[in-house]
């Protein structure tokens, strides 16, 4: 359902991603893995369409992203970076944008609120400003907006990033239990992460694909039996 | 609903959810009311017309205006809420027209609120409140040709101060194109060059032609010639036409340099 070929992003003082390419398919939870700086985000967000690759071609559920870019986003769901929100906007005001957005409506877009809302627990933050809400809270609001419209597709950057033990847990169960059907790709450092929920990983390295793998298989590959040591060698 | 009437009611929606709707509207306001009575004259002149309004909107709005539209995109990219909303099933052109609108009925807001000066005028006199409508209409796309340059400077640079101050230049050359001082300063201009002694005999007629040709096709291009035909109550298509022509050019601008800078 997601499909790269050949992607690549340069800038003009750095090549940021280098001939990717790799494909994920219903029911996978892919993990991108990768140092700081390797190209994790910037792949993402050509994937999502938010910037243009200088060359190679993505899309979603066989929609170019380039060619066809409204149906491979209405397909997607997208957790930025950092989940950046309209801060100034209510919790319950700015899920009501992305379901306009989205065009759900009647019934469908009630009980998808009310599902999205109460799975994420945001009940007691409804009718607050978002930029007042704190860390953990902003995060699982942008994993509202993400899930949303139930898209077959998801790419979550860092979805954890920032979270309490407690809410770390929570979002992976979420990520496991919407995984049947769908196609997630989560990027992030916390290796305990990929053991837990991904069931296989990708490596990134300075742009370059370095290892493509189910986490036992990358486990397997170093000695001591631990993905912190396979990291370790093929990031350095 | 359609993408552009979403994110029109959102961005709308948004600036009166801090201060900034209501401090720009006073000081629009307290500014408009100051340079119709004090400046303007409205009592020392004797005419039941809103003119010394009208002539002093164009003033008023290169500075109010790109105080508005500086926050268009640089505000997006700032908070990174740009990667949310290209993300989402909608086109850059459709975000574009969307702020842009809103940003336009915000204005719209702020003008229909010198209604007061509409009513002292009435009270103290007989005016054509035909051509004072007009006159707000005229007003209204002014604006909105000033608040397309600033979108488009908006979505130039990531800096607010920057956007600013770019749209407050682009706007002036716009709006002083048109002036009866420029104007006449380009054709002297012309004038005197064609006097240099460098050039032959024949040119110089054809330098000063060039000249005066040159300077009226800048003066078409000023907001300040088509604005001033409307604000005495005329409505004519070719004003409206390049009003709606700058706008259109401005506003494909804008996305056009969003997409640019999504692929470097």
């Amino acid at each position: 359902m997601i499909k790269t070929q050949n992607l690549t992003k340069k800038y003009q003082w750095l090549l940021a991603v280098d001939d990717l390419s790799f494909s994920a398919e219903p029911g996978e939870v892919l993990g991108f893995l990768g140092p700081n700086g390797a190209g994790k985000t910037t792949t993402m967000r050509m994937i999502a369409g938010f910037i243009t690759p200088t060359s190679g071609s993505a899309s979603i559920c066989g929609h170019d992203v380039l060619s066809a870019p409204l149906a491979a986003k209405a397909a997607l769901g997208y957790l930025p970076e950092g989940a950046p929100t309209y801060g100034e906007m209510t919790v319950h005001g700015f899920l009501d944008f992305i379901a306009d957005l989205r065009s759900l409506e009647g019934t469908h877009r009630k009980s998808r609120l009310d599902y999205v809302i109460g799975r994420l627990q945001l009940e007691p933050v409804l009718e607050q400003t978002i930029e007042t809400l704190s860390k953990g809270f902003k995060r699982r609001v942008g994993l509202a907006q993400a899930i949303v419209h139930d898209p077959k597709v998801l790419i979550l950057d860092e979805p954890t990033d920032g979270l309490d033990p407690v809410q770390k847990h929570e979002v992976r169960a979420l990520i496991k239990e919407i995984a049947r059907e769908k196609t997630i790709v989560i990027s992030t450092h916390i290796l305990e992460e990929v053991d837990a929920v991904c069931t296989r990983a990708i490596i990134i390295a300075r742009g370059r694909l370095v290892a493509d793998d189910t986490p036992a298989g990358l486990s397997a590959r170093a000695p001591s039996g631990r993905l912190d040591d396979v990291f370790r060698t093929l990031a350095a | 609903m359609k993408p552009v009437g979403i994110i029109l009611r959102r961005e709308f929606a948004s600036y009166f959810a801090t201060p900034l709707a209501y401090v720009f509207i006073v000081i629009f306001l307290v500014l408009s009311g100051l340079c119709t009575f004090y400046f303007g004259a409205l009592y020392e002149r004797g005419q039941a017309d809103l003119l010394p309004l009208f002539n002093y909107l164009p003033w008023l709005y290169l500075f109010l205006v790109p105080a508005v539209s500086m926050r268009l995109w640089a505000e997006e990219r700032k908070t990174g809420s740009i990667e949310l909303l290209f993300t989402q099933p909608i086109t850059i052109w459709q975000a574009v027209v969307g702020k842009f609108l809103a940003a336009w009925a915000f204005i719209g807001i702020a003008l229909l609120l010198t209604f007061s000066i509409w009513i002292t005028v009435n009270y103290l006199g007989n005016p054509d409140n035909g051509a004072a409508f007009a006159g707000y209409i005229g007003a209204w796309i002014l604006a909105g040709g000033f608040l397309a340059v600033g979108s488009c400077m908006s979505a130039l640079t990531n800096n607010q101060v920057i956007a600013f101050v770019l749209a407050l230049v682009v706007c002036t050359v716009f709006t002083l194109a048109g002036f009866n001082m420029v104007t006449e300063w380009s054709h002297e201009l012309f004038a005197g060059i064609a006097h240099w002694s460098f050039w032959g005999e024949g040119m110089r007629e054809g330098i000063q032609s060039f000249g005066a040709a040159l300077t009226d096709g800048i003066a078409t291009l000023s907001f300040y010639t088509h604005f001033s035909n409307i604000m005495r109550g005329v409505l004519d298509l070719r004003d409206l036409l390049y009003f709606a022509l700058v706008i259109v050019f401005f506003l494909l601008a804008s996305t056009v340099l969003l997409d640019a800078r999504k692929s470097r």
